[in-house]
């Protein structure tokens, strides 16, 4: 079922947790809201279902307004970071639960609620464990069963806040890629919320960055890591350098170093470069001199901390350990760089850039790493 | 074998001290001088025992006793639920003052209790005046019982109750209306479930006390043989008697039925509990 939220605004307490949110998600979309804490994202997700009430705005399931129904009415499936689950239920009970709350004849009778428990089991692996309790399970088990007894109520969009928050790295991974086949398998139009921008690119089809309870950007995973539409989604999704320079008459000026650009600003710019879009050239060709202060090799990663002759600004780099480049990478080393990939964005208010100290030149996030390798 | 020696050695030690400390005080505050109660009553034979249980007088305050102690727990338990929910889930000025009323059965003494209850019901009392012309009686009734029993095992089911309350997730609230569970299946079929077993203990703590009581009820009970007179009191009269023998004849019983009840309620809790491994 196809969702439609336009101009979703809610507040807390005068913290404008939604400032606004307009947003289509086709049917059978797998779509992972993902931002820092405080950016709204689980409002939007809670919005949905209808668990918060929204000050402004519409939502739409299909061509049914759903704005002004009841959590029950709406007939969405949740799933809790937390599981959620019904202790004193058996893992068949939880499952159909929301089948046995039906009223009328939309009721399906003992038998019949059991055998869709059963059915749901299997589809989340979980054969012969319909007896136990949930403290009976780990915590990955909890989550499949939670999932079940969202499906089991044959809900029109799945929607999972944080789905695999509480699990541990390994076990992470692998529902991820098993929730990837079961949303392929059961089509059922699915948003997501998460805080792991590695989780919501190998996921999702369509991610969607938000940011102080504003959209900066929805678009394939592809899209928002390679075509940031702004800063901010530039630094969320990966790290990034920066420095300044200027953009005159069709060229970008960097010192001394001139590129052509279609860019339309003109004046002094940031340049957002990804620490592997920086290549090493050869001392010869156009490019920034830079000395090395550190290395460090990070699993498959060889990252160098830098710092840029003519201003000073301290820049990361990535490379393979494969790559024979690795070799210049001593600290000392002078070498030469050429933005390969890069963002222009206007100066923020003439702040200073992000330099790091020292120290921490080669604190990069861990979850670069796969991308950087795509 | 020794049942109580354990075979490996344990990561937390001094098991065998713990368990003599816990045995030998078990026994000389609880078990000895309960055991004297039995011992004292098997002096009257299986005759003389038979007759003062058997006399009609006995048996209806024992009747009175346990059944007015049951309806207070009962009673307790809705109530006592209600206003554990109510502390839990609502903020409203003067929440504290009013929590602190809560405890005040505990340490108020009985009799001050008593005489309040029966200066409230009694004929010419604030509340009596209006109740005695519509006919209920309070005062000087077995109802005066069930009332001061309540009074005085309020607190048990609140403070049970509250803390098991306050940790419900109110996640498990929104999973139920999610999945299209409204107020009243959420609350029969998820909440109440969930506080079974506290309620269950808070239940079984108000029945212990209100079976007990005594100093409050003397006062509002008028303590009528055969209609308001409780059990307690009835062991008072005869020691006062001098007839030993038949004071502890009717504290055994007493004893007795008050194990097998709390007993009962512990079987049925540990079968609930069963299943949840918590």
């Amino acid at each position: 079922m196809e969702i439609s939220i336009r101009n979703v605004r809610k507040t807390f307490a005068a913290f404008p947790a939604l400032a606004g949110v307009d947003l289509d998600i086709a049917s059978g979309e797998l779509i992972a809201l993902l931002g820092p804490s405080g950016s709204g994202k689980t409002t939007l997700l809670r919005a949905l279902a209808g668990l918060e009430p929204i000050d402004a705005g519409q939502i739409k399931f299909g061509a049914n307004d759903a704005t002004h129904l009841s959590v029950q009415e709406r007939r969405v499936g949740f799933v809790f970071q937390h599981y959620a689950l019904f202790k004193h239920m058996t893992v068949e009970d939880n499952i159909g639960f929301g089948l046995s709350v039906r009223k009328g004849p939309d009721k399906p009778d003992k038998a019949a609620i059991r055998q869709r428990a059963q059915e749901l089991l299997e589809l989340v692996q979980l054969s012969g464990l319909g007896k136990r309790y949930p403290a009976q399970l780990s915590g990955g088990q909890k989550q499949r069963v939670a999932l079940a007894r969202a499906l089991a109520i044959e809900p029109r969009v799945l929607l999972l806040d944080e789905p695999f928050g509480a699990l541990d790295a390994k076990v992470r991974k692998d529902l991820r890629r098993w929730l990837r086949e079961l949303h392929d398998k059961t089509g059922v139009t699915t948003v997501f919320v998460t805080h792991d921008q590695e989780e919501a690119l190998e996921l999702a089809d369509r991610v969607v960055v938000m940011n102080r309870g504003r959209i900066e950007q929805v678009g394939t995973t592809a899209e928002v890591y390679e075509q940031p539409a702004t800063p901010f989604v530039f630094d969320f999704l990966g790290s990034v350098n920066r420095f300044r320079g200027e953009v005159q008459g069709g060229k970008l000026k960097i010192n001394g170093l001139s590129l052509n650009t279609d860019s339309p600003l003109s004046g002094a710019v940031e340049i957002y470069v990804r620490p592997h879009d920086l290549r090493i050239v050869e001392d010869s060709s156009p490019g920034l001199d830079a000395r090395v202060l550190s290395v460090q090799r990070t699993g498959p990663f060889v990252r160098a901390g830098a710092k840029l002759a003519h201003d000073g600004t301290r820049v990361d780099i990535e490379l393979s350990h494969l790559d024979p480049l690795t070799a210049a990478l001593v600290p000392g080393a002078q070498l030469r760089l050429l933005p390969a990939i890069y963002g222009l964005f206007p100066p923020e208010g003439g702040a200073p850039l992000k330099t790091l100290p020292d120290v921490v030149a080669n604190a990069v996030p861990e979850q670069r790493g796969d991308r950087a390798r795509a | 074998m020794n049942p109580f020696k354990p075979k490996q050695r344990r990561a937390i030690p001094g098991f065998g001290l713990t368990l003599g400390i816990t045995l030998s005080y078990l026994s000389l505050i609880v078990l000895i001088p309960l055991a004297g109660v039995y011992f004292k009553a098997a002096g009257l034979g299986w005759d003389g025992l038979l007759h003062t249980l058997g006399s009609a007088r006995v048996l209806a305050s024992l009747k009175l006793t346990f059944g007015s102690a049951l309806i207070a727990a009962l009673f307790n338990a809705f109530f006592g639920l209600l206003v554990a929910w109510v502390f839990v889930r609502y903020q409203f000025p003067g929440k504290r003052l009013f929590d602190a009323f809560i405890d005040l059965p505990f340490a108020l003494p009985t009799a001050v209790a008593g005489i309040a209850l029966t200066a409230l019901y009694a004929g010419n009392g604030w509340l009596g005046q209006y109740l005695e012309p519509l006919g209920i009686q309070v005062a000087y009734h077995p109802l005066g019982v069930v009332v001061a029993m309540t009074f005085i095992s309020l607190p048990f089911v609140v403070r049970t109750v509250e803390p098991v309350l306050a940790e419900a997730e109110k996640e498990l609230e929104e999973a139920a209306a999610t999945l299209g569970a409204g107020r009243w299946i959420t609350v029969t079929r998820v909440i109440l479930p969930s506080v079974w077993p506290a309620l269950l203990t808070g239940f079984a703590l108000a029945f212990a006390r209100a079976v007990g009581e005594y100093g409050s009820i003397i006062f509002i009970a008028g303590n009528i043989p055969m209609v308001s007179e409780i059990t307690p009191l009835l062991i008072i009269i005869k020691l006062e008697e001098f007839d030993y023998a038949g004071a502890t004849a009717i504290a055994a019983a007493m004893l007795t039925l008050s194990f097998l009840l709390l007993l009962l309620i512990n079987l049925f809790q540990a079968w609930t509990r069963r299943s949840r491994n918590r």
